[in-house]
């Protein structure tokens, strides 16, 4: 067989794997989208653009088409949600990350064992965790009380920062994992020629560390942002269901809403900005490439 | 008088159970291009990056201009430093780079611009401005780290074996530069190698380090041609060492009885009866036609040879011991000496040196 030939066949069990998971749940779900809700749940097969129509447009009695903003609103407190989500965990584990490339040899490899540690634990047992944390009576609130700090105070669960919490909890490894491989990597004697020209921590911290671990911080950011869009979990939970991010509209139209097209249209919405998302930074990757 | 620069006073320094230096204490003056030469592991980077602040010393204290910089973090120290790698940084221009210092001392744009100009033009580097430091050659950074390091005017500036990732042409050409440059400026050097060459071509004094002490600190010659000890000898430049018993010491001079015969030259820390080391370079020793004049004549045979292009390395039996001898090859075509044969040599007894154990 000649090489050329083995490049095309030898790939053929990778494109088929890729086909089969990748390529063709996507282009079920994208022709979902284009169908049309049945008269008695799930959908007729069709090529229509209604259920997109929907995000934006709502139908009133009389059958036009007017402008509505909640399902928008959703998308934005989505972005909104993910972007400080990932903001913070950016904040936080930069100087996590630092802390563990300063620590002793021996002890890098127990500091980052620990930052994958909740991974080994359920999710939900996980996010159930900061139930009992967040609750009523719950450590947090017993501590303040305790402390006489407060007599009563409105509860911290199923709010949009205990969401928001719970949000951050749950993908900080993500980011911590990448900035430290990007800090590992940074050569200490930069950090000591900063200091030596006059730089204090604080400068050296911005004007050095930062523009040169923000590969990590981007691919960390990319890690954290994307899964936040999707989220499902820590709204129903820690947000108690009050506030409605995709993940959980996308779910409700699958479920209880029984609007297959429609949840199939917000998913392949989803899945484009996610994609936007991942070329912008792409791009900005391979124009930073230079610089780093 | 001198101004003092710098101030080592009976700095030690230890990692661990490790004395990486002894306390030692010496004085750097103004405008003078000091250099801290020995091994690695002699303690000359500690000592050096504790005048930069990067490590304090265990006992002991600094002054920098008399005032005590022990408490002092880097960044307050109106010194710095010409790291090893460079460290120049990499997502800046080399005007991002030198300005930076500027920056932080916060100096006016105005004033920063025109300093950096400045010190893009001493180093012959202004058309490169606007490159990064990855599109430069080893020699280009090494410039760029210099005037980088030089461009606040720092009361001292320390270079840490800052020629040592170049190749040999441009190591030569950059000491000519290190060396213009601190005449040009009037900075205090205080310069750090293993490279005894360097250290040679480059200082107005050298401070030869050894296991954690100061072995001798003196002008190039000095140190050369007297060293204070069999340690600072067998460091700096090659040197033969024959065992010596020592017979008589008066005023400086002191006789020794060696297999090469009396030889009554200066010592250093001699006694009678105490066993002794005579240390006789090799070029000091003479071979047929360029043995020196009124030195005794000896009868040796060589053993073999090293030819060097402008010397030629002999290992020479005379007496019982081997004696490594090179000869100057003052014309072309001049007789190389085929192992085996019988050669005339001799040395004038005041170039050889007594040291004491």
């Amino acid at each position: 067989m000649r090489l050329r030939d083995f490049r095309i066949w030898g790939l053929a069990p990778a494109w088929g794997i890729m086909a089969l998971t990748l390529i063709l749940p996507i282009g079920i779900v994208v022709l979902v989208s284009l169908a049309t809700r049945g008269a008695y749940g799930g959908f007729d097969w069709g090529l229509s653009f209604d259920s997109y129509a929907k995000i934006l447009f709502e139908e009133d009695w009389d059958g036009n088409l007017a402008f509505t903003p909640q399902y928008l609103a959703i998308i934005g407190r989505t972005l909104w949600l993910a972007s400080l989500t990932t903001l913070i965990c950016a904040a936080l584990a930069l100087p996590a990350a630092y802390t563990i490339a300063q620590a002793p040899g021996r002890w890098k490899p127990v500091l980052i064992y620990l930052v994958t540690l909740p991974f080994w634990v359920s999710m939900i047992v996980r996010v159930y965790a900061w139930i009992i944390i967040l609750g009523n009576d719950g450590v947090i609130e017993k501590t303040l009380r305790g402390l006489g700090l407060v007599t009563d105070i409105d509860s911290l669960l199923f709010t949009d920062g205990a969401m928001l919490a719970g949000l951050v909890y749950s993908y900080i490894p993500l980011m911590i994992l990448p900035v430290f491989a990007s800090i590992e990597k940074l050569d200490g004697s930069l950090i000591e020629a900063s200091h030596d020209l006059y730089g204090s921590r604080w400068v050296t911290a911005r004007r050095v560390i930062l523009p040169l671990t923000l590969p990590g911080v981007m691919a960390g950011a990319v890690l954290v942002f994307v899964p936040c869009l999707g989220a499902v979990l820590e709204p129903i939970l820690l947000g108690g269901g009050k506030t409605m991010l995709m993940g959980n509209l996308i779910q409700t139209q699958f479920g209880g809403g029984r609007n297959w097209p429609f949840g199939a249209a917000i998913a392949v919405t989803l899945m484009v900005l996610v994609m936007i998302f991942l070329m912008l930074n792409a791009l900005r990757a391979r124009k930073g490439g230079a610089d780093v | 008088m001198r101004n003092k620069a710098i101030e080592v006073q009976n700095v030690a320094k230890s990692f661990g159970s490790f004395q990486a230096l002894k306390g030692v204490s010496f004085d750097i003056y103004d405008n003078e291009f000091f250099t801290m030469l020995g091994p690695s592991g002699c303690g000359k980077t500690t000592l050096l990056r504790m005048i930069a602040g990067f490590e304090a010393p265990t006992s002991g204290s600094i002054r920098l201009h008399g005032r005590d910089i022990g408490a002092e973090p880097p960044h307050k120290r109106r010194v710095n430093t010409v790291f090893q790698s460079y460290a120049l940084f990499p997502h800046m221009t080399l005007e991002g780079n030198i300005a930076f210092a500027l920056e932080n001392l916060g100096w006016k744009k105005d004033r920063i611009r025109a300093r950096v100009a400045q010190m893009l033009e001493l180093v012959h580097m202004s058309q490169f401005a606007n490159r990064r430091p990855a599109q430069l050659s080893g020699g280009q950074r090494q410039r760029i780290a210099l005037a980088r390091a030089l461009a606040s005017e720092p009361e001292v500036l320390l270079l840490d074996e800052p020629l040592s990732a170049l190749d040999l042409k441009l190591r030569q050409a950059m000491r000519d530069e290190l060396r213009a440059l601190q005449r040009a400026t009037g900075i205090t050097f205080i310069f750090v190698t293993h490279d005894q060459e360097e250290a040679l071509d480059m200082s107005d004094r050298i401070c030869v380090l050894g296991a954690g002490e100061v072995q001798q600190i003196g002008a190039p010659n000095e140190v050369y041609e007297d060293p204070a000890n069999r340690f600072v000898a067998d460091f700096i430049g090659e040197t033969n060492f024959l065992p010596a018993e020592v017979i008589a010491v008066e005023e400086g001079h002191a006789t020794v009885r060696t297999p090469l015969g009396q030889v009554k030259t200066y010592h250093k820390g001699a006694r009678v009866g105490a066993a002794a080391t005579l240390s006789l370079r090799p070029e000091k020793i003479g071979l047929d036609e360029q043995v020196p004049q009124d030195a005794p004549r000896l009868q040796g045979v060589v053993t073999s040879r090293n030819y060097m292009g402008g010397y030629t390395h002999y290992t020479i039996a005379v007496n019982g011991v081997e004696l490594r001898v090179s000869k100057r090859n003052a014309v072309s075509h001049s007789a190389s000496l085929e192992p085996g044969r019988q050669v005339q040599l001799g040395f004038r007894p005041d170039s050889a040196r007594v040291l004491g154990q």
